[in-house]
């Protein structure tokens, strides 16, 4: 099943992407072929099929409620493309 | 031989009996780089200050006290390294500076291994062929026209080249076996598990694992001594005790179990890789082992599962490259939406958006259950084929590839076929198994790789088998001409 | 409200739990920090990072969902709940969706008298988000700033049934829930500081009709009474826009705290599609029923079973006993009373009057009040052996809750002894029956009224400090002997 120029621009703005007119028309039929490839995983019947999420079957791995320094904070801001006042500085949300 | 064309364990053996300084290992490492890497173009960051530095730090026998003293190492440019710059060959992360050290970097650093630099991939590790990097394509020492592989294509290039003797490299569904057979070196991806993947890059965190390429199987077990093993900073880390898998590097097989599945002999492959793998598989049985055929017949719904699953846990690892805490930022834009787009859409290439977006349907309401959830089970299935086949088998052999490299640009356009470089591969990661690829072989002039796959945390029984292929041929000895003549 | 319809209410709380450290990585929960200093590569999203999720959480979780009268899942798995907002670092929350850790529990909550049971339909584990400060001006400057110490922040989501009718018992639940969580010791629910933050789900129908109204979700509900006006003020919406045949959608508002109304938050460039997927990176959670019952061991004694015991041993009304558990520091106190004073009604009376009167009037918590319960205790002695009467127990009292003193001290220093001296008392009498001749006629005469007014004057003459019951016997006789 293809999808629509409408879709691409549905997923593009859920995943946070900008995407030029030409663009939206080869993603819609680069995906629609990926997707298409991937039907063939309907000729197999998996009804009683539990999903497999977690590869090793292990469980319960915690660690203990214990305190540790946090990063120094010039040291994690360094990274940060604009700051102010030891805060990442954003456009504003209304 | 020159210095640089030695494995680890040579360099050790040098460095004991005191016949070079380490100073002069890294010093013939980086004039090879310096002579090559204008042709193969394997590094993205060079750190050879650094490099020289520790050296130097490393000259008194009593500051020595590691498993890999003064011996050169590279990564991936997907593991973080703290103080210098992370890529993962992406425009997002051109300045980016982690201010912590992978865990398998830290346990390198520990032994007192010398980090070389940085090596070139597919950006964020999605592609099977290096030309996906977003700064130059990486080629192929055997023949410079050729694509290296990929997503660890720096690291095969560089290791093929003698550029370094090792390399960290990653792989998710292949990234690290097929750039290693494209490039006729080793490449070693161990359990999902047994390698911590903290402070590795996540392109898909249910099959990421970080592993490592070599010229020779006894450097793999080296460098697997040192990097394997739990670790809690990451939960998925498996607390498994850690064999010394240099134990297991002895040429007796016999009577070894090996099963090696039609499926991955049938149509589509290049006729002279089928051969050469089953002329391996005779030698193997002229080794002592016992080989016979089996049949893993969900193998064939692996890649499509992999192109649900694997671009869904994408689209969500690489959400948090927002621009604003790193990373590409638009700063002109004057809201928060603009400022997300503007800045992901610069900052990401083609093939990472398509699958960001890939990954974003298949997850989003009424197509999950068609097709992720539907993939995860598929999943299920896959897992249970390897499952039935090592209740009776130690080891599963296949091509590592269906075809050796191919030419620049020749699979740019046509991402299917390229995704088709991962059909033997990809099987292995859905399984989360350790497997090997090592070089079996030369078509037209171009190394053939053979994979070698065992169970769940049996890491010792693939270096083993491994070992024992290598150890009774020569491939490994023959050298890339990197453009000149053949040596 | 049109009493032809019914608003049906369900709240979403979360409640941030208690632990020292975050829920994901080891950085410090402490309240108040400046801004971004208590946080890591882990907790502020950075490549390549990966959670280890703290013990104590599940412990705690389990422990809420245990009072909170919950099963606890067998398996419980973490999801990836993704949308892009810039105090969320990974750009996903990680969440519980399919397997929670708690389901179907209830609590009860007692108004007027009538007993109500709502249910819980589940209780989740997640992690906070960050805070986004407006840089300057609001309307000038053009940023805001991300503040991200309060990423990873373990907190507990607890979703109810749509079960309250009314305002009055979405704040009885609201308030019972607060007491549990607090007696069980697994949040500090500080809505202040945002240790807990409530969701209501509000529609209305005729009353009568089976199936629900459509459905806002108002967000911003940060204290008892932005929730009562919120529900009040959605409800008349709701109701208006029915009768006025406007037609309701189904939305999330946000509660103005300054213009009391509720305000549509709807953006129009999408509908929210979170994608939940489970983790990779965190193997699910078993919990053997042995974890379980080795917790609920551990549990302390719960609001419900606090009432019980003081309507059981002490005969105190059900209104009395919601009060005293509000908290567990306030029944702590009533119990510590009780243990210096004999009578449990009075005590009550004293709490749940002067001393709550003076702890919202100075906006104080128990805990800080300078008023020992064993000071408190001595002094209802003291108004029970005559020393002070119940009017100068006030004044004593507020002088104890402003310094701390001890009730005797105080007494003495402003020599506020009550007089049971008759033969001081006659000599009073004498004079004030003298000064209101008219008045003793009047009683004598039959009017027994009177007699309040002289004793009243015998109180005005010892500035209060009569022992009035004594006052009353010596006039009588005295009023009779002549
Ligand atoms: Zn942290």
């Amino acid at each position: 099943m293809a999808l629509t120029i409408k879709k691409v621009e549905d997923i593009a703005l859920m995943a946070r992407l900008n995407l030029k007119e030409e663009e939206k028309e080869d993603f819609a039929q680069q995906l629609s072929l990926i997707l298409d490839y991937t039907n063939s995983l309907h000729n197999i019947d998996t009804d009683n099929v539990e999903p497999l999420i977690h590869i090793l079957p292990i469980y319960n791995v915690f660690r203990d409620d214990v305190v540790s320094p946090s990063s120094p904070r010039d040291e994690i801001l360094l990274n940060g493309p604009l700051l102010e006042d030891g805060q990442y500085k954003v456009p504003k949300i209304m | 031989m020159e210095l640089y064309e030695l494995g680890l364990r040579d360099l050790q053996d040098k460095l004991n009996r005191e016949e070079v300084s380490i100073r002069e290992i890294i010093e013939s490492v980086l004039k090879r780089i310096h002579e090559v890497d204008d042709k193969v173009k394997a590094f993205i960051t060079l750190d050879e200050e650094n490099a020289l530095k520790k050296a130097a730090g490393l000259s008194s026998k009593e500051s020595r006290k590691g498993q890999i003293v003064g011996l050169p190492f590279a990564l991936k440019d997907v593991f973080c390294t703290r103080g210098l710059r992370t890529t993962c060959a992406s425009r997002m992360l051109e300045n980016y500076v982690p201010i912590y050290d992978a865990t398998a970097v830290s346990r390198l650093n520990a032994e007192q291994g010398i980090l070389i630099g940085k090596l070139n991939m597919d950006e964020f590790a999605m592609g099977s062929s290096t030309e996906l990097s977003a700064f130059f394509p990486t080629r192929n020492p055997w023949d410079l026209e050729r694509v290296p592989g990929g997503s660890s294509g720096g690291c095969a290039a560089a290791v093929a080249a003698g550029e370094v003797p090792v390399a960290l490299g990653s792989d998710t569904g292949g990234s690290i076996r097929q750039p290693a057979s494209f490039c006729g070196v080793v490449g070693f991806k161990p359990s999902y598990g047994r390698v911590s993947r903290w402070g590795v890059i996540a392109y898909s965190s249910s099959m990421d694992q970080a592993g490592v390429i070599a010229r020779k199987v006894e450097d793999c077990a080296l460098i697997m001594n040192i990097i394997a093993g739990h670790d809690p900073l990451d939960a998925t880390s498996a607390n498994v005790e850690v064999s010394d898998y240099t134990s297991f590097l002895q040429p007796n097989i016999r009577g070894m179990k090996i099963a090696y599945p039609t499926e991955c002999f049938q149509q589509g492959m290049d006729e002279a890789v089928k051969n050469l793998v089953l002329n391996a598989l005779k030698k193997y049985e002229e080794l002592g082992a016992i080989i016979e055929e089996v049949s893993l017949p969900h193998g064939e719904y692996a890649l499509p599962a992999y192109y649900i699953i694997g671009p869904a846990e994408a689209s969500a690892n690489l959400a948090c490259y927002d621009g604003v805490r790193f990373g590409l930022r638009d700063y002109e834009a004057d809201n928060v939406l603009d400022m997300y787009c503007n800045s992901r859409s610069a900052g990401f290439g083609d093939e990472v958006k398509r699958r960001i977006m890939l990954g974003t349907h298949v997850l989003s309401s009424g197509y999950y259950k068609n097709y992720y959830l539907k993939a995860m089970k598929v999943r299920r299935l896959i897992k249970n084929d390897f499952d039935q086949v090592f209740k009776n088998f130690d080891l599963i052999v296949t091509p590592t590839t269906p075809t050796t490299a191919f030419k620049l640009g020749a699979e740019l356009d046509d991402f299917l076929t390229l995704y088709g470089n991962d059909i033997f591969t990809v099987p292995v990661n859905m399984a989360g198994l350790p497997a090997i690829s090592i070089p079996c072989g030369f078509s037209d002039g171009l190394p053939v790789g053979m994979q070698i796959i065992g169970q769940t945390f049996d890491e010792g029984r693939v270096l083993k088998a491994a070992y024992a292929f290598e150890q009774n041929t020569t491939y490994h000895n023959i050298k890339p001409s990197l453009g000149g003549e053949q040596r | 409200m049109n009493e032809d319809y019914e608003v049906v209410v369900g709240l979403e709380v979360h409640a941030e739990l208690k632990t020292q450290s975050k829920i994901f990585c080891s950085c410090s929960t402490a309240f108040g920090a400046e801004p971004n200093t208590q946080i890591c590569p882990g907790c502020a999203g950075f490549p390549g990072m990966l959670p280890v999720l703290n013990r104590q959480v599940v412990e705690i979780a389990i422990m809420a969902g245990l009072a909170l009268n919950c099963e606890i899942a067998e398996i419980c798995l973490f999801d990836r709940k993704n949308y892009f907002y810039p105090d969320l670092p990974r750009a996903y929350q990680i969440s519980q969706l399919d397997l929670p850790i708690c389901q179907k529990g209830y609590l009860e909550i007692d108004l007027d008298g009538k007993k109500k049971r709502i249910g819980i339909t589940r209780a989740h584990m997640e992690e906070d988000a960050g805070k986004l400060v407006h840089q300057g001006n609001i309307t000038s400057s053009p940023f805001s700033l991300v503040d991200l110490n309060r990423c990873g922040m373990p907190l507990l989501e607890i979703v109810s049934e749509p079960d309250m009718r009314s305002s009055q018992e979405a704040r009885a639940y609201m308030e019972k829930l607060r007491s549990i969580l607090l007696f069980a010791g697994v949040s500090n629910c500080k809505m202040e500081e945002g240790s807990l933050r409530c969701d209501a789900n509000i529609s209305v129908r005729p009353r009568g009709q089976k199936e629900l109204g459509i459905r806002t979700e108002i967000k911003n509900l940060n204290s008892f009474r932005a929730l009562e006006r919120a529900i009040e003020y959605e409800a008349k919406r709701h109701i208006e826009a029915i009768e006025d045949g406007e037609k309701l959608i189904q939305e999330t508002r946000t509660w103005d705290e300054e213009k009391q109304i509720t305000l549509s938050m709807r953006s129009k460039e999408e509908a929210e599609d979170y994608r939940y997927f489970p983790d990779p990176n965190l193997p699910p959670v078993k919990i053997e029923r042995e974890w379980v019952e080795k917790i609920r061991a551990t549990l302390p004694e719960l609001p419900d079973q606090a009432q019980l015991r003081l309507v059981d041993n002490y005969s105190l009304p059900p209104y009395d006993a919601v009060i005293l558990t509000l908290t567990p520091e306030f029944l702590a106190y009533f119990d510590n009373c009780l243990a210096h004073y004999h009578d449990a009604k009075t005590v009550s009376n004293w709490m749940m009057g002067e001393l709550s009167k003076h702890l919202n009037q100075n906006n104080m918590e128990i805990n800080d009040c300078k008023i020992q319960p064993a000071a408190l205790a001595r002094m209802l002695s003291l108004i029970d052996e005559g020393t002070i009467s119940g009017k100068m127990a006030k004044s004593v009292f507020e002088e104890m809750f402003a310094s701390g003193k001890e009730p005797d001290l105080i007494i003495k220093e402003k020599g506020m002894v009550q007089i049971s001296d008759e033969s001081t008392l006659i000599k009073i009498i004498e004079e004030v029956t003298a000064n209101n001749a008219g008045v003793v006629e009047d009683y004598r005469s039959g009017k027994e009224k009177a007699l309040g007014f002289l004793v009243g004057q015998v109180m005005k003459a010892t500035r209060g400090q009569a022992n009035p019951a004594i006052v009353n016997k010596l006039l009588k006789d005295c009023l009779k002997g002549d």
